[in-house]
């Protein structure tokens, strides 16, 4: 074979094989980080787990029942609250605003609070809310989520919206429908699973976010269902426990740690495939 | 009949006047609803602005510039001596090499799933990688304590150093005692959690490229390593760029992984085996438990790492709008 062909060639299967070697470097990290994680967290499931508090330091026996509560509390706020912002907000961008000067603005801000890193957002709600109310509260680590839901809805909305074909909504109109009940009974309608999916993902996003819990919500070692005080939750008691000496509340942590990885992912894959639906038909 | 008919008659324009009237007041409703909402979302990036700075000021009065300069960090002195140049080197170190490691890997990654991959292969692949990026961060930061940690500090630290023995300045970069917790370690676990956005960016905008271009350049006989590099990358370059600007500016930001395992040292070393901080992991490890002065540097750390990011993601969005004009037209 001619050398140029042969050295074009070699150079060719050595860039292919480097690229299989790339997937299959970040493919093996998610299996290995899996493994390690059921390795270490299976042994410490069982019933106990879900029906017992946060044990004090050194003890032997207790659940995460308080911080699992908690975390379900903190987000179903956050989404509560976040998701119906974003998705209004959404709505104008995608239906009323398409050639505004605001719209673009509004989008272009929203895309950097969607990568801002989230401990920035903690300490924004400190100042808003821990600050004036002269306590850590859930109910601050709560609006800390719904600023990090608001993007993430807000994007999917208006993108989901978008994809709505305008014949729809002309034939809507051409019916005497008002513009309100055009977007709510016909497009909200059209786009509903892609709506559905955005907040999913939404609530994956902030059902393992850590760093703006630190200093808004805290975390303690009992129950609580007081939204005006520190509340337990399952990210910031992993934190907390894994680092300490005591082999019980590692333990704990590494099935903590199981919980919220497989629930986030269960969260992923579950918009994934609503997502893909839509797409299919 | 002639009765139901007058009913409706009298009805009618009665009914149908309500009717619009209550449409059109929902109409207006909706509308302002839906725009607060919209300028809600500049109030937030406004309020966050604004409590950073207002939380900032007062060490902002007391150090001036030269907090960008003073590598001390005594928060527990009278008067306290606090300076960023720790935390924003670590920051930027940790991000360098993250990206170092995460562009030939993440770009490797999206040239495999659109060009080599067998097409049942690829949503499979294409759905592990983005799981990556659902992980929980805390979850990276445990598995590269537990996992990447004695790995690097038995095995590959050793070996480097064995390595680069006596090499002058390689030499002091690998050089230290073994410890789960190193700048490296937290690098390589940043890596590995911005992959995921590079590939998937970069995927995104190599669908772009019109398959006519590809085809004629494969036509003419090129192999598919010089499609990718002569006409799928330079046509996308804005986009891939964009791509990984977006990443760096997840991997300045990112916490608690990073917090987990970089060791929270506020003395900079040459050594990238040795502890280190970087602005997000002071703020985590040290806000709650702080106040008055420390308090306040903590937060124009914080202001610091935001405005370092709004500038990274802002050039990002503007190469990846870029891109997509160019893809409308």
């Amino acid at each position: 074979m001619n050398p140029t062909y042969a050295r074009r060639r070699r150079k060719d299967i050595i860039v292919r094989w480097l690229c299989v070697g790339a997937a299959g470097f970040g493919v093996t990290w998610l299996a290995l980080i899996l493994l390690t994680l059921l390795f270490n967290g299976v042994k410490g499931l069982n019933l106990e787990v879900f029906t017992q508090n946060t044990p004090p330091p050194g003890a032997n026996e207790g659940g995460l029942l308080n911080a699992i509560t908690g975390s379900i509390i903190m987000t179903a706020i956050g989404v509560g609250v976040g998701a119906p912002l974003g998705l209004f907000a959404g709505t104008y961008l995608a239906e009323y605003g398409r050639n505004d000067r605001l719209t673009s603005v509004i989008r272009f801000i929203n895309d950097i609070l969607l990568s801002a890193p989230s401990i920035i957002i903690g300490l924004f709600v400190y100042g808003i809310v821990v600050v004036p109310m002269r306590s850590f509260s859930a109910l601050a680590g709560s609006l800390a989520l719904a600023v990090i839901v608001i993007p993430v809805v807000l994007r999917t909305t208006e993108d989901m919206l978008s994809l709505v074909p305008n014949p729809l909504r002309e034939a809507a109109s051409a019916l005497g429908l008002p513009r309100s009940l055009v977007i709510r009974r016909i497009a909200y309608r059209a786009a509903r699973s892609g709506l559905i999916t955005g907040m999913l993902l939404a609530t994956a996003r902030v059902a393992g976010e850590t760093a703006p819990l630190l200093f808004t919500a805290l975390s303690d070692q009992f129950f609580s269902l007081n939204l005006t005080k520190t509340m337990a939750n399952l990210p910031v008691t992993i934190n907390n426990f894994v680092q300490s000496p005591y082999v019980y509340w590692k333990q704990l942590a590494w099935t903590g740690a199981l919980i919220i990885t497989f629930a986030v992912l269960a969260l992923n894959i579950g918009a994934r495939i609503l997502g893909a639906e839509r797409t299919a038909k | 009949m002639a009765v139901q008919g007058d009913a409706v008659e009298v009805a009618g324009p009665y009914d149908r006047a309500k009717a619009l009237s209550a449409f059109k007041a929902g109409d207006i409703a909706f509308y302002w609803i839906t725009r607060a909402c919209a300028i809600s979302v500049l109030l937030i990036l406004g309020g966050i602005i604004l409590s950073l700075i207002i939380g900032a000021w007062p060490a902002m009065k007391q150090y001036g510039f030269a907090f960008l300069w003073t590598q001390r960090w005594a928060p527990s002195a009278d008067p306290p001596v606090l300076g960023a140049l720790g935390p924003m080197y670590g920051t930027l170190v940790t991000s360098f090499i993250a990206m170092l490691v995460a562009i030939p890997v993440g770009l490797g990654i999206a040239i495999f799933l659109t060009e080599l991959c067998p097409q049942w292969l690829r949503r499979p692949i294409g759905i592990a990688i983005e799981l990556l990026a659902g992980i929980p961060s805390i979850i990276y930061g445990m598995w590269g304590f537990f996992v990447l940690g004695p790995f690097l500090a038995y095995t590959f630290q050793p070996f480097m150093i064995s390595l680069f023995d006596g090499v002058p300045v390689l030499g002091s970069i690998f050089a230290g005692p073994p410890s789960y917790l190193s700048v490296f370690n937290a690098s390589l676990i940043l890596s590995i959690m911005v992959l995921p956005f590079i590939t998937a960016i970069s995927v995104d905008v190599f669908k772009t490229v019109p398959p006519v271009l590809k085809e004629a350049a494969y036509g003419v006989g090129c192999t598919t390593w010089e499609v990718v590099r002569n006409v799928v990358i330079p046509y996308t370059r804005v986009g891939v760029i964009g791509g990984i600007m977006l990443a760096l500016g997840r991997a300045l930001g990112e916490t608690m992984a990073v917090t987990f395992i970089i060791g929270n040292s506020f003395r900079i070393s040459s050594s990238i085996f040795a502890p280190g901080t970087t602005i997000s992991a002071a703020i985590a490890s040290e806000f709650a438990e702080s106040d008055g002065l420390h308090q306040s540097a903590l937060m124009l750390l914080g202001l610091l790492l935001f405005v370092l990011t709004f500038f990274v993601l802002a050039a990002a969005r503007l190469m990846l709008m870029r891109l997509e004009k160019k893809a409308g037209k």
